[in-house]
């Protein structure tokens, strides 16, 4: 009853920050989407695509946003063994692209399961934690990280290194924030945790070119595969070559004459660098650095765990894409497959992105409706 | 609702961790604007350079040559269009993959593939790899392009010869400028893969018809594909040349040679002019103007004929009577002998122990200097070189312009022998012997002679002592401006003689026609003056052998010199015949009938043939296929 009534009372500035702020990122990322393929020949570009992915994130943020937070916490369990299932239908029967299986066909789209996965997993290890006191390594550390690892495993196997590293972050930043008593170690971990990496690029620094090439073979074949750090050289040059205004709409060079690859997908950002320069490029980091301190605004006023945890989850997880994102395009180290939030293009991201902010200012409407 | 407030200390824990959160962020993003501010501002024009290094590419444009005509405004060199394989370095992946790919495409050579794409020179410019490419080359390239990034292939003009082999030695060839030539300063704005001319008018005239390459930058996309044009500085085209001969008679004089060895010489004794310079073999530019491998080149230059050899400016012959000429005028000149003197002639000139041989067995009896001349009887002038001596005779020579250059606009011409003491002792190291003095006298020994001094010589006779530099190019037309610039006339040289001794001459050699060693020139259709001449290549006692017994390439060389008409001469023809036999019976009915053909073509009293070429501007200019 109460939740109707607060709900009646529509939404409020913060609300409408929040929005905004998601609406003009969104904006950005289909401008420079248009920008890279605006030339392309067929009848839907992935511009207009993109949008449509917009939409459908829409109704999947509205659906998450009003909704009862608990109730959908309640579907985790079931969620994840989905996914789990999903995951491993992905590896015998899906869609392959650069020599990654991370697709499943449906109809004239894919889906791609470990975006979805980052989600469910949040609400996973959220329901976890707070459906009872969890006590002891076992309970708090163990328990959960074998919660984890079957998924991780499933997800590395495509291999997905982007998504991999994004489902460890979630876990460690859902850990560290209600499990460690010891603040120190807390504050130790979680700072090798944003400095990783930067620690990653010293480390990787110091290793031989061939060996970077064995490691990331390794890892993840997908990227670079022309070799000699072609992808991330481009990258680098396209950002640089912004300068401080840019070379305007349609003026990036590197991607519009397609010496950058993935342009629209995990490279937009160094589209946007080139088009926009330094001052585009710092208005955007402000929006998201607005966006997540917003994000931060709702966990600190969460009314119980499970929306508290629910929260910082998902407001982990968007920062670590978007710091490795950006970090990865300005070659600050390697190249790992994570797309930029609200940016890329990508259904099923945009889709997953949407939802997991509808989820956030559901918290934050759940606890307004206590006020 | 109580399950959340059981943990409500723990949420507020949580809460109070988040400014970890905030303070991590704040960092991280921090970092993210100082390394983007460091891409951006402090290495920004850096990386702005190599983002236009990746898009643009510099292509050069070559300059189509300027087209050669003859007088009469006949199309001698032009050019046509054809596929040029270039490889842009900057693009290239893997050079070796890429040599292999263009070996098992094309053909090719890969150790020649190799050569061109590691030639020396800009990165920044792309290397040309083979010219002429055939339509199927080139669309097999194209359909491969994207498998060969840094491949292109480019419409350019490429020299054509018309003619073939007609005028070969004088129109040249041209080809690549070879990495020697790039070193000096004249090539100094070409580039690898230039075209220059090799030989002939193309080289000489190479600075004219060369023009000046243009360069586009184009902007291309990753995989080499030109999207646009950004900046075009336009190739010029070369000056176009109007050359002093007319085609169809250098064709009569062509076939006349046929298949024998030689070379004939027309000049316009008025104006030095040449109307047609024939060598033989010849060979055809298209093929020379093309890549050849060095198996096809040793092929030409091994050739015993010698085909490259311009026979007329660069073949030496000893000139034998047609030396007579010039002694005849210096006996005159320093009165060794005056018209009247005669010397009984008895078939041989005994010096010292050795007995000098007249062609003629038994002699002429006692000759004139008239009939010496009609008869070309040895032992006169024998005579006569033994009273001038080895430097009167030299010294007349350099008059008449042998032992000198005629100063042709061809390159290499050489210059022959004209032997004195100083030479002998310059070039053999040895003192002049006196028997040596006797055979210069009749052109024999050491004297060496060009055609094309000879056709100088039998000119100045004809032009009353005035000698014209010989002149091939009449006109250069600027192709921008359309403007035509003619090329001088240049009077070289007037010979020191008294002014009765020519048209004794000039009488004495329309005798030699009219009734003396060279009846088979006298014409019906104009009056021909002329002098034979039978050069003997091996040594001098013969023993009278029938020629035909005599091996080819022993026999002798038939000269014969000539000009008509008589009383006012507008032609001086030098016909030389490698290994012909006499000079009377195998050369001059060649000069008689390129002399008939002339007049048919010309008749003597036809205003100026430049008028012709005035006329035909208008088409000719900007022809080319650009």
């Amino acid at each position: 009853m109460i939740d109707r009534v607060i709900n009646s009372r529509g939404f409020d500035s913060f609300d409408l920050r929040f929005i905004g702020l998601i609406v003009a990122i969104l904006g950005i990322g289909v401008l420079s989407i248009y920008s890279v393929t605006h030339d392309q020949d067929t009848a839907f570009p992935f511009y207009a695509k993109q949008v449509v992915w917009i939409l459908l994130g829409a109704v999947a943020f509205l659906v998450m946003w009003l909704s009862d937070y608990h109730r959908i916490a309640r579907l985790a369990y079931p969620a994840y063994a989905i996914i789990l299932v999903l995951l491993a239908v992905v590896l015998f029967e899906g869609k392959s692209s650069r020599g990654a299986q991370r697709w499943i066909p449906m109809g004239p789209f894919a889906f791609q399961p470990s975006e979805f996965a980052k989600l469910v997993l949040i609400l996973t290890l959220a329901h976890y934690y707070s459906k009872a006191p969890r006590v002891g390594w076992l309970q708090r550390v163990v328990l959960p990280g074998l919660l984890v690892f079957p998924g991780l495993l499933l997800i590395l196997k495509q291999p997905d290194l982007g998504s991999g590293l994004s489902f460890l972050a979630v876990y460690a930043a859902m850990l560290l924030m209600v499990g460690m008593r010891s603040k120190a170690l807390g504050v130790i971990l979680l700072f090798s945790l944003m400095l990783f990496p930067f620690a990653w690029e010293a480390m990787w620094g110091s290793l031989h070119d061939y060996q970077r090439q064995r490691i990331m073979a390794f890892v993840d074949p997908t990227y670079d595969t022309g070799g000699k750090g072609y992808h991330a050289l481009q990258s680098r040059i396209a950002i640089g070559a912004g300068e401080l205004t840019g070379k305007g709409l349609y003026g990036g060079t590197q991607s519009q004459l397609k010496f950058l690859p993935e342009g629209h997908t995990d490279f937009v950002f160094s589209v946007f660098a080139e088009e926009w320069g330094f001052l585009g490029v710092l208005a955007l980091l402000l929006l998201f650095v607005a966006l997540i301190w917003l994000s931060l605004e709702i966990v600190s006023r969460a009314k119980d765990r499970l929306g508290a945890l629910l929260a910082v989850g998902i407001t982990c997880m968007l920062s670590f894409c978007i710091v490795v994102n950006i970090g990865m395009t300005a070659g600050m180290f390697p190249i790992v497959g994570i797309p930029l939030p609200l940016m890329s293009y990508g259904g099923s991201a945009t889709v997953m992105t949407l939802a997991s902010l509808g989820l956030l200012l559901n918290v934050k409407r759940r606890r307004l409706s206590f006020l | 609702m109580a399950t959340a407030g059981l943990h409500d200390s723990e949420l507020g824990e949580l809460q109070r961790r988040l400014v970890i959160l905030r303070v991590g962020l704040l960092l991280v993003v921090a970092l993210l604007g100082l390394r983007l501010w460091h891409l951006q501002i402090r290495e920004g024009p850096y990386y702005r350079d190599l983002s236009e290094n990746n898009r643009t590419r510099s292509v050069i444009m070559e300059p189509a040559r300027g087209l050669i005509y003859d007088r009469n405004g006949v199309l001698l060199a032009n050019n046509v269009p054809s596929f040029t394989l270039y490889v842009s370095l900057e693009d290239v992946k893997d050079r070796n993959v890429l040599i292999e790919q263009l070996t098992n495409l094309l053909g090719l050579d890969p150790v020649f593939v190799r050569k061109k794409i590691m030639a020396k020179g800009s990165k920044q410019l792309p290397r040309k790899v083979k010219d002429r490419l055939s339509l199927r080359e080139a669309t097999l390239i194209e359909s491969h392009r994207l498998d060969m990034p840094g491949v292109m292939v480019q419409v350019e003009s490429q020299r054509n010869y018309p003619g073939g082999v007609t005028a070969s030695h004088l129109l040249g060839y041209v080809g690549e400028v070879s990495p020697e030539q790039l070193e000096r300063p004249e090539f100094s704005d070409l580039h690898q893969g230039s075209i220059v001319g090799q030989y002939g008018v193309e080289k000489f005239f190479d600075r004219f018809v060369r023009g000046q390459a243009g360069q586009k930058s184009i902007e291309v996309d990753a995989v080499g594909h030109e999207k646009r044009t950004v900046v075009v500085e336009q190739p010029h085209a070369g000056d176009n040349l109007y050359l002093t001969i007319d085609v169809r008679l250098q064709k009569v004089a062509e076939n006349l040679l046929g298949d024998e060895s030689g070379a004939i010489v027309a000049l316009d004794p008025r104006t030095g002019d040449v109307l047609a310079m024939a060598s033989r073999p010849g060979f055809d530019p298209n093929i020379l103007s093309r890549e050849l491998t060095p198996k096809q080149w040793a092929e030409i230059v091994q050739n015993e004929g010698r085909p490259l050899n311009n026979r007329a400016s660069q073949g030496q012959y000893p000139p034998g009577s047609v030396f007579k000429v010039m002694m005849a005028a210096a006996a005159l000149e320093t009165n060794t002998v005056t018209p009247a003197t005669t010397i009984h002639c008895n078939g041989g000139y005994q010096f010292g122990r050795r007995l000098y041989h007249d062609w003629k067995a038994g002699g002429h009896g006692s000759v004139d200097l008239r009939r010496a001349l009609v008869q070309s009887c040895d032992v006169y002038f024998y005579t006569v070189g033994q009273r001038m001596g080895i430097e009167t005779m030299a010294s007349f020579a350099h008059q008449f312009g042998l032992g000198e250059e005629t100063e042709i606009e061809l390159p290499s011409e050489r210059i022959g022998i004209i032997p004195s003491a100083a030479w002998k002792l310059k070039a053999k190291n040895e003192p002049w012997l006196p028997g040596e003095t006797i055979s210069a006298s009749i052109g024999q020994g050491y004297v060496n002679v060009t055609p094309l001094q000879m056709a100088s010589l039998i000119g100045t006779v004809a032009n009353d002592g005035v000698t014209f530099r010989p002149r091939l190019v009449q006109a250069v037309m600027d192709r921008a401006t359309g403007e035509l610039q003619a090329r001088p006339t240049v009077p070289k040289r007037t010979l020191k003689l008294r002014p009765e001794i020519l048209p004794l001459i000039k009488e004495a050699l329309a005798g030699v026609v009219k009734e003396g060693t060279a009846t088979r020139a006298k014409s019906a259709l104009i009056t021909i003056a002329g002098k034979t001449g039978t050069a003997q290549t091996t040594a001098l006692g013969k023993d009278k052998k029938a020629e035909k017994d005599i091996p080819k390439k022993f026999r002798d060389h038939a000269w014969f010199v000539a000009f008509a008409p008589v009383d006012a001469p507008t032609i001086a023809v030098a016909v030389l015949g490698e290994h012909m036999g006499h000079g009377g019976s195998a050369a001059a009915p060649l000069a008689k009938e390129l002399i008939e053909t002339y007049v048919k073509l010309m008749p003597p009293l036809s205003a100026s043939a430049t008028n012709g070429m005035v006329a035909r501007d208008g088409d000719a200019g900007g022809q080319g296929p650009r």
